[in-house]
């Protein structure tokens, strides 16, 4: 960090809009704002240059001003005394935070789930079913002279993925960059990444397990029905094509989208991607990866999976965990009427949820953590307002490859952090449940936080 | 018969820049409430870009703009909507075991509204759940 004309410098901060999580960020403060986020894609952009400190209180309690103190209380008393909680979202906020938040899940014997389980749950169901092939960013920037995006749209949800990772750098063993690659897009739609692709092949909707499995059967050497166009929409002479490039490369890589997982077949079409992906190694080193949206979205599956041998999904109600995709995640559970409670932390069901989820949600006390107001902020029984991840608050994020990387804030601010907030829940759940409090040292106080709400 | 649709939701630039504003304001809402459709659709159910139309799946309906698509980026049969509040309401609640729900890929119809709804009606109709 540096000082210069007024302005702070932070140099090397990291943006955690979205999976990506470039950690290039050259910004520079003036005050509580960042005027200027260099390196920023524009939703990085977006993402620093919109934040400001909100004039709402620390905690609203049934829509009135209350004290952190007071709104803990009642936090605790509304989980404590629920039959069927559920701990939700994670994927906006630290793994410091996120592991005491599924904590309080083990402590109130609910269910903690993630976003993952709307975005790539699927795809974590079929890495459990076929594994995945796996490699870092920086191995395909270094060597991928095959790159593949099937059912995404980098250039609209990740825009810097193609030009600091995946086909423009150029790498160790890619000197040239983007010209010693071939780029592939699958899509049912001609998005704009379609104009960075070398081929771009047009799929029907809802077709991406058939064109799958016969580029499986292709690259095995097995006939495939020419029909295959009339069902895929893409002519066998093209699958040909693809798959043989797929066998003949070096190094290739295949990122997919919610195209495969939102689509009906959902961790059926990620587990005929990863299966395809398996088989090529046969042949030279393919990987694959998912293209991840939230900022520590794969933070909160590697930290709900440390913690309870799970990615998403898990229900802790007996005193060890079990998973059960469809029955312990949240869209199910609300939208089928179970939870009771909920504890919401950077997330906003409410804006993305089912109109059943979304009303039974708006039926049962919950709680929710956002540094913004939400459609699910506004109609919470407790609602904290806190810091912003990366922005205000150091800690611990996941990129989508999962690599760890640390973040470092840029300015403070006067709201406590998700881990503070969560700490103080957890300290008096234990309490109310007569659970020994010497388990964990007493959260540090934050003397902004102290100041400012006390 | 009316004939259907396949609705795809999805993110766009303008979806994610604008819900670092706000979720309540107006950037956000008008993209997440803009229907874009393959132009010669459009004309087949003779359409004017800006309409107001109704979008219906077997599980919930929301009331959204229809543009033509940009470049021509979707195919005839294909309509896309950002995600939000609209994208939502026509989805199914069951995930079929995953968690899940059907996001992309949703077979709707897409019925005409009056061409003179005043600006605005379709927030007051299909805001944000509230």
């Amino acid at each position: 960090m540096s000082a210069n004309d007024g302005f702070r410098v932070v140099e090397n901060a990291t943006c955690t809009f979205c999976g990506c999580v470039c950690d290039d960020m050259i910004l520079k403060v003036q005050g509580d704002r960042i005027v200027e986020a260099k390196n920023a894609c524009v939703l990085g952009k977006a993402w620093f240059l919109n934040h400001q400190i909100e004039s709402r209180p620390v905690a609203l309690i049934e829509g009135q001003p209350a004290s952190l103190d007071e709104a803990v209380e009642r936090a605790a008393q509304i989980l404590v005394n629920a039959r069927y909680p559920v701990v939700y979202g994670l994927s906006d906020t630290t793994c410091e935070a996120q592991r005491i938040a599924v904590a309080i899940a083990d402590w109130i014997g609910g269910c903690v789930d993630t976003t993952t389980s709307v975005c790539h749950g699927p795809s974590g169901m079929a890495f459990q079913g076929v594994g995945e092939v796996t490699c870092s960013l920086g191995e395909v920037k270094n060597r991928a002279d095959l790159v593949i995006f099937w059912g995404c749209n980098p250039a609209e949800s990740h825009p810097r993925h193609m030009t600091r990772y995946s086909t423009m750098p150029r790498g160790l063993f890619v000197p040239r960059g983007r010209k010693d690659r071939t780029v592939v897009l699958v899509d049912v739609r001609r998005t704009k990444t379609a104009p960075a692709a070398d081929i771009f092949l047009q799929i029907k909707p809802r077709r991406d397990f058939e064109a799958l499995w016969a580029l499986r059967a292709l690259v095995k050497g097995v006939e495939v029905d020419p029909r295959i166009e009339e069902d895929t929409g893409v002519s066998l002479r093209q699958w040909r094509d693809l798959a043989e490039r797929m066998k003949s490369c070096k190094f290739g890589v295949l990122f997919f989208g919610m195209g495969l997982s939102m689509t009906r077949g959902k961790h059926l079409n990620v587990e005929a991607a990863l299966a395809l992906a398996r088989d090529l190694n046969q042949f030279t080193k393919f990987y694959i990866k998912p293209m991840r949206g939230h900022g520590n979205v794969t933070g909160a599956d590697n930290v709900v999976a440390w913690q309870t041998g799970y990615p998403f999904g898990v229900n802790l109600a007996r005193g060890y965990p079990r998973f059960n995709p469809g029955e312990y995640t949240t869209a199910d559970l609300l939208a089928r009427g179970e939870a009771d409670a909920a504890l919401i932390i950077a997330s906003d069901p409410l804006a993305n949820f089912s109109q059943p989820a979304r009303e039974h949600l708006l039926r049962i006390p919950y709680i929710a953590l956002d540094p913004k107001e939400t459609p699910t902020t506004r109609h919470a029984t407790v609602a904290f307002t806190t810091a912003v991840y990366g922005i205000n608050v150091a800690g611990t994020v996941y990129r989508m490859d999962d690599v760890p990387i640390r973040l470092r804030p840029a300015l403070p601010s006067p709201y406590p952090s998700d881990e503070e907030v969560l700490r103080r829940l957890e300290r008096r759940i234990r309490q109310l449940l007569g659970i020994g409090t010497n388990l964990h040292p007493n959260p540090p106080r934050n003397s902004h936080v102290e100041r400012a709400f006390s | 018969m009316q004939p259907t649709w396949i609705l795809i939701a999805g993110r766009t630039t303008r979806q994610g820049t604008s819900l670092n504003e706000s979720k309540f304001g107006s950037e956000y809402l008008d993209e997440t409430q803009t229907l874009y459709m393959n132009v010669e659709d459009l004309a087949q159910l003779g359409l004017q870009p800006g309409q107001l139309v109704r979008l219906r799946s077997v599980w919930g309906a929301a009331e959204v703009r229809v543009q033509p698509d940009k470049r021509g980026e979707l195919p005839r049969g294909v309509v896309f909507l950002a995600y939000g509040d609209a994208s939502s309401r026509l989805m199914g609640a069951d995930t079929h075991g995953t968690g899940m729900p059907d996001s992309k890929g949703i077979e709707v119809v897409v019925e005409p509204l009056n061409i003179g709804s005043p600006p605005g009606a379709i927030h007051e109709r299909s805001g944000a759940a509230t």
